[in-house]
């Protein structure tokens, strides 16, 4: 309380000193007349001004880029991760020079011409010439950054290969819920009507894809095995987010998206590399999906296949836990027509694209 | 009253433009007393309510801005607690901590009072009501009640917002950008419920205002140039404020039909944007019981955006023009490639609406249209690249004076140069995967829109100042000091930021400490609260020095004391309701003819037989 007054208290009286000085400045000016050396001497001031913060500037900007590079995401831990780091890579080497030798440019440009009495600028209202290659050179460098971008969008955002693993996240406020497509690699269908205290995900039931469908609430991955993430939200906009994977993907309530990868380091691997035991993979949600949503974190373990496939097995599916079974042939038999009703964000492991 | 003033002051009109017939016009200001209300309040003087835009946008920032200081507290010392926040804010900072809630109402209202009523109205509507009229010749806009309406329904829209900020539930608070579900169901977020009708309602009316004033501007510049101002001898503002009206006329209303179909899904039951929702334990149904099914809430993306990305150029093109203005005047230089500029804002509107879908590379749609929208992205870069060569151009062999003006000019193509090659990372699809919605886009956009805006708008009013208050200046060792410390300043605040988006932190996080990934900048969170601090008292530095200087400020005791070319300089030191005592001069000449043929400046009224 006291440290915030004085800091109010402080910032008033700097703001009332350098209005008096700055008022007292004028004063004399006026009664000196208006004399075209002051009028220089801020020139030459604000020039010099701007060639200093140029010359600290920028090699500080490189300096602090250096010193935080540690505390950058670590090399991508997915195959398609490699691929975003180069067009990071070769969109700096398009964007830094012009950084550095426009600002050079400006600021030189800045201090020698600052103005004078003395002087006269020099007429010159353009030349087309110059303009040409000014916008020919960038729309080039433009184009090649296009071909590479896209030619590397359409390979990422392209058809999973078929054995991927699937694996459904499914947003709401404020957690993500895994369902696991279990041995068969196949989701059961889903609709929303199904939800209820005893099916959280809306599970057809008489769907047999379904039987071996489990919970998780940790992203388990397999270790340089593809995995097809089907993304969809319950109630609000979210994204599923994976900075390490460079994976980000909106979930939408009512429109099923999705986003394939290849992870290509475990956990364990992770912390030896950046020797930190504690390290964990994490999802985190990139949307804005209400009060809480700085807080859905989930933890995602990589492992080897093996490892990964025994951890499948060892899970024991929603059908099962919840004793469906058992508790069907106490009820009527749901009509026909609830059968005919698809929800779109079900699917088998066929080719998917997201078109 | 109001209607004979302006009667006559249409004739007087005709007879100018048409005729050009001299003597008869003692006109405006002397000739009708007007009341305190026809003077101040519902004015149609164009100067007067480019004053009005100007004033309320000042108010408007100075809100907004404080709100970003608040929500900075939050982020520079999340465990800290500020129990003189407790004092003012009550129940939405218990205990001296912001609450979640308030937060992220703080960060929605904060981005709709920037970008919407600082440097739209506040930019916009401020200098092409002042400039338009002054610089191409002409007495007032073409419609001036409905100019005068531009305003009013722009103050209605700021009433509306305001009153929102008092609610029990307070403000909306899904983000600027009010994607729907979230906006859409209160029980998703309580800033849905009331504030959100009201920010809904305050853009309705906004967009009103802006179409209004857009129209009017487009009319003025096209029929009431002056005798011999073609619109290649217009100062390039005028071009600047021609196509930022354009590009307001055609996307402003995609906004208003956006927001109008969320305001039924939210009021009438229909759902355009609302499916398969289930939400608070329930299914989202309709009256019938049954599940809502079949809307896209990718459809309101769309929309929004259609508006949104032209409505940062619509933020940009002024600054532009006005910086172009400033560099030349002050450089005593012609700009660079008066044709290539024009030019290249031309590029810049076209390309401006087929960009939109680069704010949605992650919303799911189809990835082939996605990299349509990666071509035309990058290619906006390239007008955007010929503008800052030729501003430095122009300085080339230059002859600089630094008034206030001119740093903040210079300090515009710095920020530019900054941001704008930002946008080249984050329009390439590839690289928006992990950079999108982190801290890498807010300082994107902060530096290449917010910082490079509002440096334009402040170049504005130092260099105009004159022009709005009497004939007084504002105070230059005031401005100057204003200057460095924002300019510094603003780079300190974002700049880091761009280190938090290369560690993938996301945007719009309440706080950072769950994530293991993401919780290491507590020191240069720190350091960025405090720049930003100290750059808003800077702020106040300037409002001092504005509010002083329109009443104490040194006069102006000639027409042009700083030697310009362009019309507005040949009005009178207190141009009255009509612009110029005379006939409206004629022009003869492009508005940037310094030292040609050793002549230091050569007004655009000056005719070649006085040239000798
Ligand atoms: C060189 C040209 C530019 C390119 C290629 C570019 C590209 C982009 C892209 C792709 C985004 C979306 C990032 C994301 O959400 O993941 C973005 C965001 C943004 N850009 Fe730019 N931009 C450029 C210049 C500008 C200019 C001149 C302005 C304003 C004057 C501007 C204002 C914004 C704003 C306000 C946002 C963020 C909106 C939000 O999500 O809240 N950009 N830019
Ligand atoms: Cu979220
Ligand atoms: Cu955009």
């Amino acid at each position: 309380m006291n440290t915030t007054l004085l800091g109010l208290i402080i910032v008033l009286l700097v703001l009332i000193i350098l209005f008096q000085i700055s008022r007292a400045g004028e004063l004399i000016g006026v009664l000196r007349g208006n004399n075209m050396t002051s009028q220089e001497r801020n020139n030459k001031i604000h020039g010099m001004l701007f060639l200093i913060f140029m010359i600290v500037g920028l090699p500080l900007s490189f300096w602090a880029t250096w010193y935080y590079k540690d505390w950058f995401l670590p090399p991508a831990s997915s195959v398609h991760g490699a691929e975003i780091e180069s067009m990071f890579f070769w969109t700096l080497v398009a964007t830094v020079p012009v950084f550095v030798l426009t600002h050079i440019v400006l600021f030189v440009f800045s201090y020698i011409y600052s103005g004078s009495a003395t002087k006269k600028s020099y007429y010159f209202p353009g030349s087309n010439k110059l303009e040409m290659i000014w916008t020919m050179i960038p729309a080039f460098v433009m184009i090649l950054l296009v071909y590479q971008g896209i030619s590397s969008w359409y390979r990422i955002m392209g058809d999973a290969p078929a054995d991927a693993y699937i694996i459904e996240a499914t947003a709401k406020q404020f957690a993500w819920d895994f369902r696991y497509s279990g041995l068969d690699n196949k989701l059961g269908n889903k609709q929303i009507k199904y939800i209820s205290s005893e099916n959280a995900f809306g599970q057809d039931w008489k769907d047999a894809n379904n039987k071996d469908d489990f919970q998780a609430d940790t992203l388990h991955l397999p270790l340089n095995k593809a995995v097809l993430v089907k993304i969809n939200a319950l109630d609000v906009l979210h994204n599923f987010y994976l900075p390490h994977f460079k994976v980000k993907m909106d979930a939408v309530p009512g429109i099923p998206t999705q986003f394939w990868f290849i992870p290509t380091k475990t956990t364990e691997q992770m912390r030896q590399d950046l020797n930190n035991p504690k390290f964990e993979y994490e999802l985190a949600c990139a949307e804005l999906c209400g009060v809480s949503h700085f807080n859905m974190r989930r933890v995602v373990v990589v492992e080897e296949e093996a490892k990964f496939k025994k951890w499948l097995a060892s899970q024991e599916s929603l059908y099962k836990k919840q004793n469906v079974a058992a508790k069907e042939s106490n009820t009527t038999p749901t009509t026909a027509s609830q059968q005919t009703e698809e929800n779109s964000s079900a699917t088998t492991s066929k080719k998917v694209s997201l078109k | 009253m109001a209607n004979m003033h302006q009667d006559t002051l249409h004739n007087d009109l005709s007879h100018d433009v048409i005729h050009h017939d001299a003597d008869h016009h003692e006109e405006g200001h002397g000739h009708h007393k007007e009341s305190f209300i026809t003077k101040y309040i519902f004015s149609q003087d164009h100067k007067m309510i480019s004053k009005q835009f100007l004033i309320t946008g000042i108010v408007w920032s100075l809100i907004g801005v404080f709100f970003s200081v608040l929500f900075r507290f939050q982020l520079g010392w999340p465990d800290e607690s500020f129990p003189l926040l407790e004092m003012f804010l009550g129940g939405w900072a218990k205990g001296g901590k912001l609450d979640p809630q308030f937060y992220y109402a703080l960060v929605t209202m904060h981005g709709t009072i920037m970008v919407f009523f600082v440097l739209t109205a506040g930019l916009s509507g401020t200098f092409s009501n002042l400039l338009i009229p002054l610089q191409i010749g002409a007495r007032d806009m073409a419609a001036p009640f409905l100019n005068m309406l531009s305003y009013w329904f722009f103050f209605t829209a700021s009433v509306l917002l305001f009153i929102s900020l008092f609610l029990q539930t307070g403000p909306a608070a899904g983000g600027w950008t009010v994607y729907p579900p979230l906006s859409a169901l209160p029980q998703a977020n309580i800033g849905s419920g009331t504030g959100m009708t009201l920010w809904l309602l305050s853009m309705a009316v906004f967009v009103v205002s802006s179409l209004l004033g857009s129209l009017n501007y487009i009319a003025t510049i096209l029929n009431m140039r002056t005798k011999g101002m073609t619109m290649m001898r217009m100062p390039l503002t005028m071009w600047a404020f021609f196509f930022t009206a354009i590009l307001g006329v055609l996307s402003f209303p995609v906004l208003l039909s956006g927001a109008l179909l969320l305001i039924f899904d939210r009021s009438l039951g229909t759902n355009f944007y609302l499916s398969d929702i289930y939400i608070a334990g329930q299914q989202f149904t309709n009256s019938a019981g049954e599940l809502v099914q079949g809307g896209s809430p990718i459809l309101f993306q769309h929309l929004f955006w259609f508006l949104g990305h032209p409505e940062v150029y619509i933020i940009i093109l002024p600054a532009m023009g006005m910086v172009s203005e400033i560099l030349a005047a002050n450089c005593r230089k012609p700009i660079f490639g008066y044709s290539a500029m024009v030019l290249s804002i031309l590029a810049i509107t076209v390309l401006a609406f087929l960009v939109w879908a680069h704010h949605m590379f992650m919303s799911g749609m189809n990835p082939f249209v996605g990299s349509i929208f990666v071509l035309f992205t990058l290619l906006i870069a390239v007008p955007s690249a010929i503008k800052v060569f030729n501003w430095i151009g122009t300085m080339w062999r230059a002859n600089i004076n630094y008034t206030p003006a001119t740093l903040f000019a210079v300090g515009f193509v710095s920020m530019f140069i900054s941001g704008g090659l930002t946008g080249i990372f984050l329009g390439n699809s590839t690289l928006d995967i992990p950079l999108h919605d982190t801290y890498f886009v807010t300082a994107h956009f902060h530096i290449v829109m917010a910082m490079a805006g509002g440096f334009g708008m402040l170049a504005g009013i130092y260099h105009w100042f004159p022009k709005m208050w009497k004939g007084r200046q504002m105070n230059d060792t005031m401005g100057a000091i204003h200057f460095w410390v924002t300019f510094v300043g603003s780079y300190c605040i974002f700049w880091p930021m761009h280190y938090l988006g290369m560690t993938g932190v996301p945007r719009r996080y309440y706080t950072d400490e769950y994530f293991n990934t993401f919780n290491m900048y507590e020191n240069l969170n720190v350091f960025i609260s405090v720049s930003a601090i100290i750059v808003f008292a800077a702020q106040l530095l300037f409002v001092i020095n504005f509010f002083y200087s329109a009443f104490k400020g040194k006069k102006m005791t000639t027409e042009n004391p700083f030697n310009y070319n362009t019309l507005e300089w040949t009005t009178p030191i207190e141009p009255g309701h009509g612009n110029w005592e005379g006939a409206i001069p004629a022009v003869h000449r492009g508005p940037y003819e310094y030292y040609k043929d050793g002549h230091d400046f050569i007004p655009q009224t000056t005719p070649d037989s006085a040239l000798k």
